[in-house]
Protein backbone atom coordinates (compact mmCIF):
# COMPACT_ATOMS: atom_id res chain seq x y z
CA UNK A 1 0.00 0.00 0.00
CA UNK A 2 2.64 2.28 1.04
CA UNK A 3 4.79 1.16 -1.96
CA UNK A 4 2.29 1.99 -4.65
CA UNK A 5 1.76 5.52 -2.96
CA UNK A 6 5.16 6.04 -2.87
CA UNK A 7 5.09 5.17 -6.36
CA UNK A 8 2.09 7.35 -7.26
CA UNK A 9 4.05 10.20 -6.24
CA UNK A 10 6.36 9.88 -7.64
CA UNK A 11 4.79 9.29 -10.80
CA UNK A 12 3.19 12.62 -10.23
CA UNK A 13 6.31 14.66 -9.60
CA UNK A 14 7.71 13.24 -12.98
CA UNK A 15 4.40 14.74 -14.63
CA UNK A 16 4.84 18.57 -12.63
CA UNK A 17 8.11 18.52 -13.54
CA UNK A 18 7.94 17.79 -17.22
CA UNK A 19 5.30 20.17 -17.80
CA UNK A 20 7.17 22.70 -15.92
CA UNK A 21 9.84 22.41 -17.81
CA UNK A 22 8.22 22.64 -21.32
CA UNK A 23 6.74 25.42 -20.33
CA UNK A 24 10.22 26.51 -19.37
CA UNK A 25 11.89 25.92 -22.75
CA UNK A 26 8.58 27.31 -24.77
CA UNK A 27 9.37 30.31 -23.31
CA UNK A 28 13.35 29.91 -24.05
CA UNK A 29 12.21 29.09 -27.95
CA UNK A 30 9.28 31.52 -28.27
CA UNK A 31 11.90 34.46 -29.37
CA UNK A 32 13.34 31.98 -31.77
CA UNK A 33 10.45 30.84 -33.47
CA UNK A 34 8.98 34.66 -33.62
CA UNK A 35 12.33 35.83 -35.20
CA UNK A 36 11.87 33.00 -37.80
CA UNK A 37 8.62 33.57 -38.18
CA UNK A 38 8.67 37.56 -39.06
CA UNK A 39 11.33 36.97 -41.28
CA UNK A 40 8.32 35.80 -44.12
CA UNK A 41 6.42 39.09 -43.29
CA UNK A 42 5.33 40.96 -46.26
CA UNK A 43 6.31 44.59 -44.38
CA UNK A 44 9.20 46.75 -45.25
CA UNK A 45 8.92 47.48 -41.39
CA UNK A 46 7.90 44.54 -38.82
CA UNK A 47 4.62 46.10 -37.43
CA UNK A 48 2.31 43.51 -37.73
CA UNK A 49 1.68 40.24 -39.63
CA UNK A 50 1.06 40.96 -43.10
CA UNK A 51 1.08 38.02 -45.07
CA UNK A 52 3.56 35.26 -46.03
CA UNK A 53 6.50 36.25 -48.31
CA UNK A 54 10.05 34.67 -49.14
CA UNK A 55 11.02 38.36 -50.82
CA UNK A 56 13.49 38.92 -47.61
CA UNK A 57 15.82 36.67 -48.18
CA UNK A 58 16.18 37.12 -52.15
CA UNK A 59 16.75 40.54 -51.46
CA UNK A 60 19.24 39.70 -48.40
CA UNK A 61 21.92 39.66 -50.21
CA UNK A 62 21.19 43.04 -52.18
CA UNK A 63 21.73 44.54 -48.62
CA UNK A 64 24.92 45.98 -48.57
CA UNK A 65 24.45 47.54 -45.15
CA UNK A 66 23.28 44.05 -43.58
CA UNK A 67 25.66 42.05 -45.75
CA UNK A 68 28.74 44.03 -45.29
CA UNK A 69 27.79 44.26 -41.08
CA UNK A 70 27.77 40.50 -41.06
CA UNK A 71 30.99 40.25 -42.93
CA UNK A 72 32.54 42.92 -40.77
CA UNK A 73 31.48 40.83 -37.75
CA UNK A 74 32.76 37.54 -39.49
CA UNK A 75 36.07 38.91 -39.86
CA UNK A 76 36.69 40.17 -36.48
CA UNK A 77 35.14 37.21 -34.48
CA UNK A 78 38.18 35.36 -36.91
CA UNK A 79 40.72 36.92 -35.88
CA UNK A 80 40.00 37.56 -32.38
CA UNK A 81 39.66 33.82 -31.60
CA UNK A 82 42.82 33.01 -33.76
CA UNK A 83 44.38 35.79 -31.43
CA UNK A 84 42.69 34.78 -28.08
CA UNK A 85 42.96 30.97 -28.61
CA UNK A 86 46.68 31.44 -29.71
CA UNK A 87 47.33 33.73 -26.44
CA UNK A 88 44.88 31.37 -24.30
CA UNK A 89 46.47 28.53 -25.37
CA UNK A 90 49.97 28.84 -24.52
CA UNK A 91 49.57 31.36 -21.72
CA UNK A 92 47.21 28.47 -20.06
CA UNK A 93 50.06 26.26 -20.33
CA UNK A 94 52.40 28.70 -19.11
CA UNK A 95 50.64 29.30 -16.04
CA UNK A 96 50.14 26.40 -15.41
CA UNK A 97 53.04 24.77 -15.62
CA UNK A 98 55.74 27.90 -14.53
CA UNK A 99 55.82 29.64 -11.27
CA UNK A 100 56.84 33.51 -11.28
CA UNK A 101 56.38 36.66 -9.31
CA UNK A 102 53.08 38.19 -9.44
CA UNK A 103 51.25 34.78 -11.45
CA UNK A 104 48.46 35.72 -8.66
CA UNK A 105 48.06 38.85 -9.70
CA UNK A 106 47.31 37.51 -13.80
CA UNK A 107 45.37 35.01 -12.64
CA UNK A 108 42.98 37.45 -10.56
CA UNK A 109 43.34 39.37 -13.60
CA UNK A 110 41.80 37.19 -16.10
CA UNK A 111 38.77 36.83 -13.60
CA UNK A 112 37.96 40.55 -14.00
CA UNK A 113 36.93 40.65 -17.49
CA UNK A 114 34.58 37.75 -17.23
CA UNK A 115 32.64 38.86 -14.05
CA UNK A 116 32.85 42.85 -14.05
CA UNK A 117 30.22 44.23 -16.47
CA UNK A 118 31.12 44.97 -20.42
CA UNK A 119 29.99 48.21 -20.19
CA UNK A 120 32.70 49.09 -17.44
CA UNK A 121 35.62 47.11 -19.63
CA UNK A 122 34.29 49.14 -23.00
CA UNK A 123 34.49 52.78 -21.03
CA UNK A 124 37.64 51.73 -19.39
CA UNK A 125 39.50 51.07 -22.85
CA UNK A 126 37.58 53.90 -24.58
CA UNK A 127 39.09 56.17 -22.46
CA UNK A 128 42.53 54.67 -22.71
CA UNK A 129 42.41 54.72 -26.38
CA UNK A 130 41.46 58.27 -26.48
CA UNK A 131 43.66 59.20 -24.15
CA UNK A 132 46.39 57.34 -26.11
CA UNK A 133 45.14 58.52 -29.73
CA UNK A 134 44.76 55.32 -31.01
CA UNK A 135 41.97 55.81 -33.66
CA UNK A 136 38.66 53.53 -33.21
CA UNK A 137 38.12 51.20 -35.51
CA UNK A 138 38.66 47.77 -36.42
CA UNK A 139 41.52 47.46 -34.42
CA UNK A 140 40.13 48.71 -31.43
CA UNK A 141 37.11 46.29 -31.55
CA UNK A 142 39.37 43.59 -31.99
CA UNK A 143 41.55 44.55 -28.54
CA UNK A 144 38.26 44.91 -27.24
CA UNK A 145 36.54 41.00 -27.94
CA UNK A 146 40.52 39.43 -27.43
CA UNK A 147 40.13 41.37 -23.66
CA UNK A 148 36.73 39.04 -23.18
CA UNK A 149 37.90 36.00 -25.25
CA UNK A 150 41.62 35.35 -23.44
CA UNK A 151 40.73 34.99 -20.11
CA UNK A 152 37.36 32.46 -21.21
CA UNK A 153 40.21 30.91 -23.22
CA UNK A 154 42.65 30.36 -20.60
CA UNK A 155 40.06 29.63 -17.77
CA UNK A 156 38.46 27.03 -20.26
CA UNK A 157 42.09 25.21 -21.34
CA UNK A 158 43.48 25.23 -18.05
CA UNK A 159 40.49 23.23 -16.85
CA UNK A 160 41.54 20.34 -19.46
CA UNK A 161 45.38 20.65 -18.40
CA UNK A 162 46.15 17.80 -16.11
CA UNK A 163 49.59 17.05 -14.12
CA UNK A 164 50.19 14.19 -15.62
CA UNK A 165 50.78 15.59 -19.37
CA UNK A 166 54.21 16.63 -18.15
CA UNK A 167 56.01 13.38 -17.69
CA UNK A 168 54.86 12.78 -21.66
CA UNK A 169 56.82 15.88 -22.54
CA UNK A 170 59.10 14.86 -20.37
CA UNK A 171 59.92 11.91 -22.36
CA UNK A 172 59.35 13.48 -25.29
CA UNK A 173 62.20 15.76 -24.80
CA UNK A 174 64.31 12.62 -23.42
CA UNK A 175 63.78 11.39 -26.64
CA UNK A 176 65.41 14.22 -28.34
CA UNK A 177 62.77 16.37 -29.63
CA UNK A 178 63.28 20.08 -28.57
CA UNK A 179 60.53 21.99 -27.16
CA UNK A 180 58.78 23.45 -30.61
CA UNK A 181 57.77 19.44 -31.37
CA UNK A 182 57.19 18.66 -28.11
CA UNK A 183 54.59 20.71 -28.23
CA UNK A 184 52.88 20.44 -31.68
CA UNK A 185 53.38 16.42 -31.26
CA UNK A 186 52.32 15.91 -27.49
CA UNK A 187 51.57 18.97 -25.71
CA UNK A 188 48.59 20.16 -27.96
CA UNK A 189 46.95 16.91 -29.01
CA UNK A 190 46.45 16.43 -25.20
CA UNK A 191 44.80 19.72 -24.52
CA UNK A 192 43.26 19.99 -28.39
CA UNK A 193 39.27 19.43 -26.62
CA UNK A 194 40.14 21.93 -24.37
CA UNK A 195 41.03 23.92 -27.51
CA UNK A 196 38.60 23.55 -29.85
CA UNK A 197 35.55 24.56 -26.56
CA UNK A 198 38.17 28.03 -26.44
CA UNK A 199 37.80 28.67 -29.70
CA UNK A 200 33.84 27.95 -30.32
CA UNK A 201 33.68 30.21 -27.19
CA UNK A 202 35.62 33.41 -28.47
CA UNK A 203 33.86 32.96 -31.59
CA UNK A 204 30.20 32.71 -30.04
CA UNK A 205 31.38 35.86 -27.78
CA UNK A 206 32.53 38.04 -30.11
CA UNK A 207 30.05 37.49 -33.11
CA UNK A 208 27.61 37.90 -30.41
CA UNK A 209 28.57 40.78 -29.15
CA UNK A 210 26.97 44.31 -28.71
CA UNK A 211 28.38 46.95 -25.94
CA UNK A 212 32.74 46.67 -26.68
CA UNK A 213 31.74 46.97 -30.47
CA UNK A 214 29.42 49.44 -29.91
CA UNK A 215 31.45 51.46 -27.70
CA UNK A 216 34.59 50.92 -29.17
CA UNK A 217 33.76 51.15 -33.07
CA UNK A 218 34.91 54.26 -35.59
CA UNK A 219 32.31 55.96 -37.09
CA UNK A 220 32.15 53.80 -40.47
CA UNK A 221 31.87 50.71 -39.96
CA UNK A 222 29.79 48.30 -37.91
CA UNK A 223 29.01 44.89 -36.78
CA UNK A 224 25.43 43.25 -37.08
CA UNK A 225 24.72 43.67 -33.25
CA UNK A 226 25.48 46.91 -33.16
CA UNK A 227 23.59 47.87 -36.67
CA UNK A 228 21.07 45.74 -35.02
CA UNK A 229 21.35 47.89 -31.76
CA UNK A 230 20.95 50.84 -34.11
CA UNK A 231 18.00 49.80 -35.65
CA UNK A 232 15.75 49.54 -32.39
CA UNK A 233 14.28 53.23 -32.99
CA UNK A 234 12.78 53.13 -36.53
CA UNK A 235 12.36 48.96 -36.15
CA UNK A 236 14.39 46.09 -37.44
CA UNK A 237 13.99 44.68 -40.78
CA UNK A 238 12.85 41.72 -42.09
CA UNK A 239 15.83 41.16 -44.25
CA UNK A 240 17.91 40.50 -40.48
CA UNK A 241 15.26 38.00 -39.40
CA UNK A 242 16.18 36.45 -42.53
CA UNK A 243 19.10 36.54 -42.03
CA UNK A 244 19.37 35.41 -38.33
CA UNK A 245 17.00 32.62 -39.50
CA UNK A 246 19.86 31.51 -41.80
CA UNK A 247 22.42 32.33 -38.98
CA UNK A 248 20.87 29.84 -36.01
CA UNK A 249 20.09 27.06 -39.06
CA UNK A 250 23.45 26.87 -40.03
CA UNK A 251 24.95 26.66 -36.09
CA UNK A 252 22.37 23.92 -35.50
CA UNK A 253 23.01 21.83 -38.88
CA UNK A 254 26.73 22.14 -38.00
CA UNK A 255 26.36 20.79 -34.14
CA UNK A 256 23.80 18.10 -35.42
CA UNK A 257 26.36 17.00 -37.73
CA UNK A 258 29.22 17.45 -35.35
CA UNK A 259 27.72 15.03 -32.98
CA UNK A 260 26.53 12.17 -35.54
CA UNK A 261 30.60 12.54 -36.55
CA UNK A 262 31.25 12.05 -32.62
CA UNK A 263 29.68 9.15 -32.31
CA UNK A 264 30.40 7.16 -35.77
CA UNK A 265 33.70 7.38 -34.45
CA UNK A 266 33.01 6.81 -31.18
CA UNK A 267 30.63 3.63 -32.29
CA UNK A 268 33.84 2.74 -34.75
CA UNK A 269 36.37 2.46 -31.85
CA UNK A 270 34.24 0.75 -30.06
CA UNK A 271 33.97 -1.92 -32.75
CA UNK A 272 37.22 -2.47 -33.18
CA UNK A 273 38.60 -2.58 -29.45
CA UNK A 274 35.74 -5.75 -29.53
CA UNK A 275 37.50 -7.02 -32.60
CA UNK B 1 76.78 29.31 -16.86
CA UNK B 2 74.51 27.56 -13.96
CA UNK B 3 72.60 31.09 -14.72
CA UNK B 4 72.86 31.01 -18.07
CA UNK B 5 71.57 27.88 -17.96
CA UNK B 6 68.51 27.97 -15.73
CA UNK B 7 67.75 31.14 -17.90
CA UNK B 8 67.64 29.37 -21.33
CA UNK B 9 65.67 25.99 -19.43
CA UNK B 10 63.23 27.76 -17.05
CA UNK B 11 62.83 31.72 -17.73
CA UNK B 12 62.79 31.75 -21.29
CA UNK B 13 59.86 29.23 -21.40
CA UNK B 14 58.04 30.74 -18.67
CA UNK B 15 58.51 34.14 -20.16
CA UNK B 16 57.19 33.09 -23.94
CA UNK B 17 54.15 31.35 -22.60
CA UNK B 18 52.86 33.20 -19.96
CA UNK B 19 54.39 36.91 -21.10
CA UNK B 20 52.03 37.51 -23.73
CA UNK B 21 48.89 36.68 -21.67
CA UNK B 22 50.71 38.90 -18.60
CA UNK B 23 51.17 41.32 -20.72
CA UNK B 24 47.75 41.63 -22.36
CA UNK B 25 45.79 41.30 -18.91
CA UNK B 26 48.23 44.50 -17.47
CA UNK B 27 48.11 46.95 -20.43
CA UNK B 28 44.24 46.31 -21.12
CA UNK B 29 42.33 45.12 -17.79
CA UNK B 30 44.88 46.48 -15.48
CA UNK B 31 45.79 49.76 -16.73
CA UNK B 32 42.17 50.93 -17.88
CA UNK B 33 40.64 49.86 -14.50
CA UNK B 34 43.55 51.66 -12.75
CA UNK B 35 42.88 54.67 -15.35
CA UNK B 36 39.44 54.98 -14.88
CA UNK B 37 39.37 55.00 -10.92
CA UNK B 38 41.46 57.63 -11.51
CA UNK B 39 38.96 59.42 -13.82
CA UNK B 40 36.15 59.64 -11.49
CA UNK B 41 38.34 61.54 -8.84
CA UNK B 42 38.68 64.34 -11.90
CA UNK B 43 35.94 66.79 -12.97
CA UNK B 44 34.17 68.06 -15.69
CA UNK B 45 35.37 70.59 -17.85
CA UNK B 46 32.65 73.00 -19.39
CA UNK B 47 33.37 71.93 -23.09
CA UNK B 48 33.18 68.31 -21.62
CA UNK B 49 36.59 67.96 -21.23
CA UNK B 50 38.29 66.03 -18.08
CA UNK B 51 39.94 68.74 -15.74
CA UNK B 52 42.68 67.00 -13.68
CA UNK B 53 42.54 68.10 -10.14
CA UNK B 54 41.39 65.69 -7.71
CA UNK B 55 37.47 66.21 -6.76
CA UNK B 56 34.88 64.57 -5.38
CA UNK B 57 32.18 66.50 -7.82
CA UNK B 58 31.11 63.41 -9.48
CA UNK B 59 30.11 61.31 -6.68
CA UNK B 60 28.28 63.72 -4.90
CA UNK B 61 26.24 63.88 -8.54
CA UNK B 62 25.79 60.22 -7.86
CA UNK B 63 23.72 61.10 -4.96
CA UNK B 64 21.64 63.55 -6.55
CA UNK B 65 17.70 62.58 -7.27
CA UNK B 66 17.87 61.87 -10.74
CA UNK B 67 21.22 59.26 -10.36
CA UNK B 68 20.54 58.61 -7.78
CA UNK B 69 16.98 57.37 -8.42
CA UNK B 70 18.04 55.34 -11.70
CA UNK B 71 20.54 53.24 -9.73
CA UNK B 72 18.10 52.51 -7.17
CA UNK B 73 15.83 51.25 -9.94
CA UNK B 74 18.55 49.28 -11.62
CA UNK B 75 19.53 47.76 -8.63
CA UNK B 76 16.05 47.08 -7.52
CA UNK B 77 15.40 45.32 -11.58
CA UNK B 78 18.79 43.78 -11.20
CA UNK B 79 17.89 41.95 -7.89
CA UNK B 80 14.35 41.53 -9.21
CA UNK B 81 16.08 39.45 -12.30
CA UNK B 82 18.28 37.51 -9.96
CA UNK B 83 15.43 36.33 -7.99
CA UNK B 84 12.87 35.54 -11.03
CA UNK B 85 15.85 33.47 -12.43
CA UNK B 86 16.90 31.68 -9.23
CA UNK B 87 13.19 30.80 -8.23
CA UNK B 88 12.35 29.45 -12.18
CA UNK B 89 15.60 28.22 -12.35
CA UNK B 90 16.10 26.00 -9.49
CA UNK B 91 13.53 23.56 -9.75
CA UNK B 92 13.98 23.24 -13.77
CA UNK B 93 18.03 22.47 -12.79
CA UNK B 94 16.55 20.07 -10.69
CA UNK B 95 14.90 18.75 -12.83
CA UNK B 96 17.26 18.31 -15.39
CA UNK B 97 19.82 17.04 -12.57
CA UNK B 98 18.06 14.14 -11.77
CA UNK B 99 17.64 12.61 -15.16
CA UNK B 100 19.99 10.01 -16.65
CA UNK B 101 23.49 11.69 -17.65
CA UNK B 102 22.95 11.27 -21.24
CA UNK B 103 19.29 12.78 -21.16
CA UNK B 104 20.68 15.64 -19.33
CA UNK B 105 23.15 16.60 -21.25
CA UNK B 106 20.89 16.57 -24.39
CA UNK B 107 18.60 18.57 -22.15
CA UNK B 108 21.45 21.41 -21.17
CA UNK B 109 21.85 21.50 -24.89
CA UNK B 110 18.32 22.29 -25.36
CA UNK B 111 19.00 25.15 -23.04
CA UNK B 112 22.21 26.51 -25.45
CA UNK B 113 20.50 26.05 -28.79
CA UNK B 114 18.45 29.60 -28.31
CA UNK B 115 20.97 31.46 -26.88
CA UNK B 116 22.94 31.13 -30.47
CA UNK B 117 20.41 33.64 -31.71
CA UNK B 118 21.76 36.71 -31.56
CA UNK B 119 20.56 38.38 -28.45
CA UNK B 120 19.32 41.65 -29.44
CA UNK B 121 16.76 39.86 -32.08
CA UNK B 122 15.78 37.73 -29.31
CA UNK B 123 14.80 41.21 -27.27
CA UNK B 124 13.33 42.56 -30.48
CA UNK B 125 10.87 39.29 -30.90
CA UNK B 126 9.56 40.00 -27.56
CA UNK B 127 8.42 43.46 -28.83
CA UNK B 128 7.11 42.12 -32.25
CA UNK B 129 5.05 39.89 -30.13
CA UNK B 130 3.31 42.91 -27.62
CA UNK B 131 3.72 45.58 -29.79
CA UNK B 132 0.11 47.46 -30.42
CA UNK B 133 -1.05 46.00 -33.28
CA UNK B 134 1.19 42.60 -32.56
CA UNK B 135 -0.08 39.02 -31.69
CA UNK B 136 -0.55 39.33 -28.23
CA UNK B 137 -2.80 42.26 -28.71
CA UNK B 138 -4.49 40.35 -31.43
CA UNK B 139 -5.52 38.01 -29.16
CA UNK B 140 -6.59 39.84 -26.63
CA UNK B 141 -9.03 41.95 -28.73
CA UNK B 142 -10.10 39.04 -30.41
CA UNK B 143 -11.26 36.78 -27.25
CA UNK B 144 -12.90 40.00 -25.88
CA UNK B 145 -10.68 40.29 -23.24
CA UNK B 146 -9.86 43.96 -24.00
CA UNK B 147 -11.34 46.24 -25.70
CA UNK B 148 -8.16 48.85 -26.70
CA UNK B 149 -4.91 47.56 -27.16
CA UNK B 150 -2.86 47.79 -23.84
CA UNK B 151 0.63 49.51 -24.52
CA UNK B 152 3.67 46.69 -23.09
CA UNK B 153 6.19 48.43 -25.29
CA UNK B 154 8.43 50.50 -23.49
CA UNK B 155 7.46 49.56 -20.14
CA UNK B 156 9.66 48.33 -17.24
CA UNK B 157 7.45 44.80 -17.03
CA UNK B 158 8.59 44.22 -20.67
CA UNK B 159 12.28 45.39 -19.80
CA UNK B 160 11.95 42.81 -16.98
CA UNK B 161 10.47 39.38 -19.47
CA UNK B 162 13.79 40.51 -21.65
CA UNK B 163 16.33 40.65 -18.97
CA UNK B 164 14.92 37.47 -17.27
CA UNK B 165 14.45 35.17 -20.55
CA UNK B 166 17.98 36.21 -21.39
CA UNK B 167 19.74 35.62 -18.02
CA UNK B 168 17.81 32.33 -17.26
CA UNK B 169 20.59 30.05 -18.38
CA UNK B 170 22.93 31.62 -16.68
CA UNK B 171 21.25 31.06 -13.26
CA UNK B 172 20.66 27.45 -14.59
CA UNK B 173 23.64 26.02 -15.74
CA UNK B 174 25.91 26.55 -12.20
CA UNK B 175 22.34 25.43 -10.02
CA UNK B 176 22.25 22.60 -12.41
CA UNK B 177 26.13 21.32 -11.88
CA UNK B 178 25.75 21.87 -8.42
CA UNK B 179 22.53 19.50 -8.08
CA UNK B 180 24.18 17.01 -10.23
CA UNK B 181 27.05 16.54 -7.85
CA UNK B 182 24.74 16.28 -5.17
CA UNK B 183 25.47 12.53 -3.79
CA UNK B 184 23.28 10.45 -3.48
CA UNK B 185 23.59 8.59 -0.45
CA UNK B 186 23.25 11.41 1.58
CA UNK B 187 19.61 12.44 0.43
CA UNK B 188 18.68 8.30 1.11
CA UNK B 189 20.34 8.53 3.97
CA UNK B 190 18.46 11.49 5.24
CA UNK B 191 15.62 9.76 4.20
CA UNK B 192 16.29 6.74 6.13
CA UNK B 193 17.32 8.45 9.25
CA UNK B 194 13.40 9.77 9.10
CA UNK B 195 13.79 13.19 8.10
CA UNK B 196 10.63 13.89 5.78
CA UNK B 197 11.29 15.32 2.12
CA UNK B 198 11.19 18.81 3.12
CA UNK B 199 13.58 18.28 5.78
CA UNK B 200 15.52 16.78 3.81
CA UNK B 201 15.36 19.52 0.89
CA UNK B 202 16.28 22.45 3.77
CA UNK B 203 18.57 20.43 6.05
CA UNK B 204 20.76 18.62 2.86
CA UNK B 205 19.85 20.13 -1.14
CA UNK B 206 19.76 23.47 -0.24
CA UNK B 207 22.76 23.95 1.99
CA UNK B 208 25.12 21.40 0.00
CA UNK B 209 24.06 23.30 -3.22
CA UNK B 210 24.39 26.57 -2.34
CA UNK B 211 27.93 27.60 -3.59
CA UNK B 212 26.26 26.81 -6.90
CA UNK B 213 22.80 29.32 -6.13
CA UNK B 214 25.44 31.66 -5.50
CA UNK B 215 27.54 31.64 -8.79
CA UNK B 216 23.90 31.88 -10.45
CA UNK B 217 23.73 34.97 -8.46
CA UNK B 218 27.00 36.41 -9.40
CA UNK B 219 26.07 35.32 -12.77
CA UNK B 220 23.19 37.12 -12.52
CA UNK B 221 22.92 39.95 -10.89
CA UNK B 222 26.44 41.64 -12.04
CA UNK B 223 25.42 41.59 -15.68
CA UNK B 224 22.26 42.36 -15.35
CA UNK B 225 23.05 45.50 -13.17
CA UNK B 226 25.34 47.17 -16.41
CA UNK B 227 23.18 45.67 -18.66
CA UNK B 228 21.90 48.52 -21.53
CA UNK B 229 21.12 46.46 -24.24
CA UNK B 230 17.74 45.41 -22.83
CA UNK B 231 16.49 48.46 -21.75
CA UNK B 232 17.72 50.04 -25.27
CA UNK B 233 15.82 47.42 -27.48
CA UNK B 234 12.72 47.07 -25.02
CA UNK B 235 12.57 50.51 -23.08
CA UNK B 236 12.64 52.38 -26.48
CA UNK B 237 14.62 55.04 -24.31
CA UNK B 238 12.03 55.75 -21.69
CA UNK B 239 13.52 52.68 -19.45
CA UNK B 240 17.20 53.85 -18.46
CA UNK B 241 19.39 51.93 -16.12
CA UNK B 242 23.00 52.32 -15.13
CA UNK B 243 24.56 50.91 -17.87
CA UNK B 244 22.76 53.53 -20.32
CA UNK B 245 23.63 56.38 -17.88
CA UNK B 246 27.40 55.53 -18.61
CA UNK B 247 26.85 54.95 -22.18
CA UNK B 248 25.57 58.33 -22.43
CA UNK B 249 28.47 59.94 -20.13
CA UNK B 250 30.89 58.52 -22.85
CA UNK B 251 28.49 59.17 -26.00
CA UNK B 252 26.35 62.77 -26.13
CA UNK B 253 26.91 63.89 -22.89
CA UNK B 254 30.18 63.74 -22.31
CA UNK B 255 30.80 63.52 -18.74
CA UNK B 256 34.27 61.18 -18.26
CA UNK B 257 34.17 61.54 -15.26
CA UNK B 258 30.88 60.98 -13.99
CA UNK B 259 30.72 58.12 -16.09
CA UNK B 260 34.07 56.51 -14.33
CA UNK B 261 32.32 57.03 -10.69
CA UNK B 262 29.36 55.10 -12.30
CA UNK B 263 31.78 52.67 -13.53
CA UNK B 264 33.67 52.57 -10.05
CA UNK B 265 30.09 51.85 -8.45
CA UNK B 266 29.52 48.49 -10.68
CA UNK B 267 33.14 47.57 -9.76
CA UNK B 268 32.46 47.95 -6.13
CA UNK B 269 29.84 46.04 -5.93
CA UNK B 270 30.97 43.28 -7.85
CA UNK B 271 34.35 43.11 -5.97
CA UNK B 272 32.10 42.90 -2.63
CA UNK B 273 29.71 40.26 -3.90
CA UNK B 274 32.85 38.21 -5.31
CA UNK B 275 34.45 38.78 -1.86
CA UNK B 276 31.36 37.06 -0.05
CA UNK B 277 31.28 34.71 -2.24
CA UNK B 278 35.20 33.47 -1.63
CA UNK B 279 34.47 33.14 1.75
CA UNK B 280 32.63 30.00 1.34
CA UNK B 281 33.90 28.82 -1.88
CA UNK B 282 36.44 29.13 -4.87
CA UNK B 283 36.34 31.21 -7.68
CA UNK B 284 37.99 28.95 -9.88
CA UNK B 285 34.22 26.98 -9.27
CA UNK B 286 32.46 29.14 -10.32
CA UNK B 287 31.17 27.75 -13.06
CA UNK B 288 31.79 30.86 -15.26
CA UNK B 289 32.47 28.74 -18.83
Amino acid sequence: MSISKKQKRKRREEVIGTIYSIIIYTILYIPVFVMMAFSFNNQRYNYFWNGFTTQWYSKLFSNSAVIGSLWYSVVIAVLSTVISVVIGTIGALGLKKYEFKGKKFINNMLYIPIIVPEIVMAVALLIIFMKTGIALGMGTILIGHCTFCIPYAVVTIKGRISGDDYSLEEASMDLGANRIQTFINVTLPGIMPGVMSAAFLSFTLSIDDVVMSNMLAGAKNSTLPVLILSMNKSGVTPDVNALTTIMILIIVIAMILNNIIKNTLKKRAKMEESI
Amino acid sequence: MNKKNTFKRKTLPALAMAGPVSLWMILFVTLPMMYIIYISFMSRGVFGDVVYEFSLESYKTLLDSTYFKVIVKSVRAAFTTTVFCLLIGYPFAYYIAKKPKEVASKLIMLIMIPFWTNSLMRLNSWLLLFQTSGPVNNFLQSTGLIDSPISFVYTDGLVMLGMITNMLPFAVLPMYSSIEKLSKSLLEASADLGASRRTTFFQITLPLTFPGIFSSIILVFIPSLGIYTVTDMLGGGKVLYIGNIIKNQFGAIRNWPLGAALSVLLIVITGLLIFIYTRFAKIEDMEVV
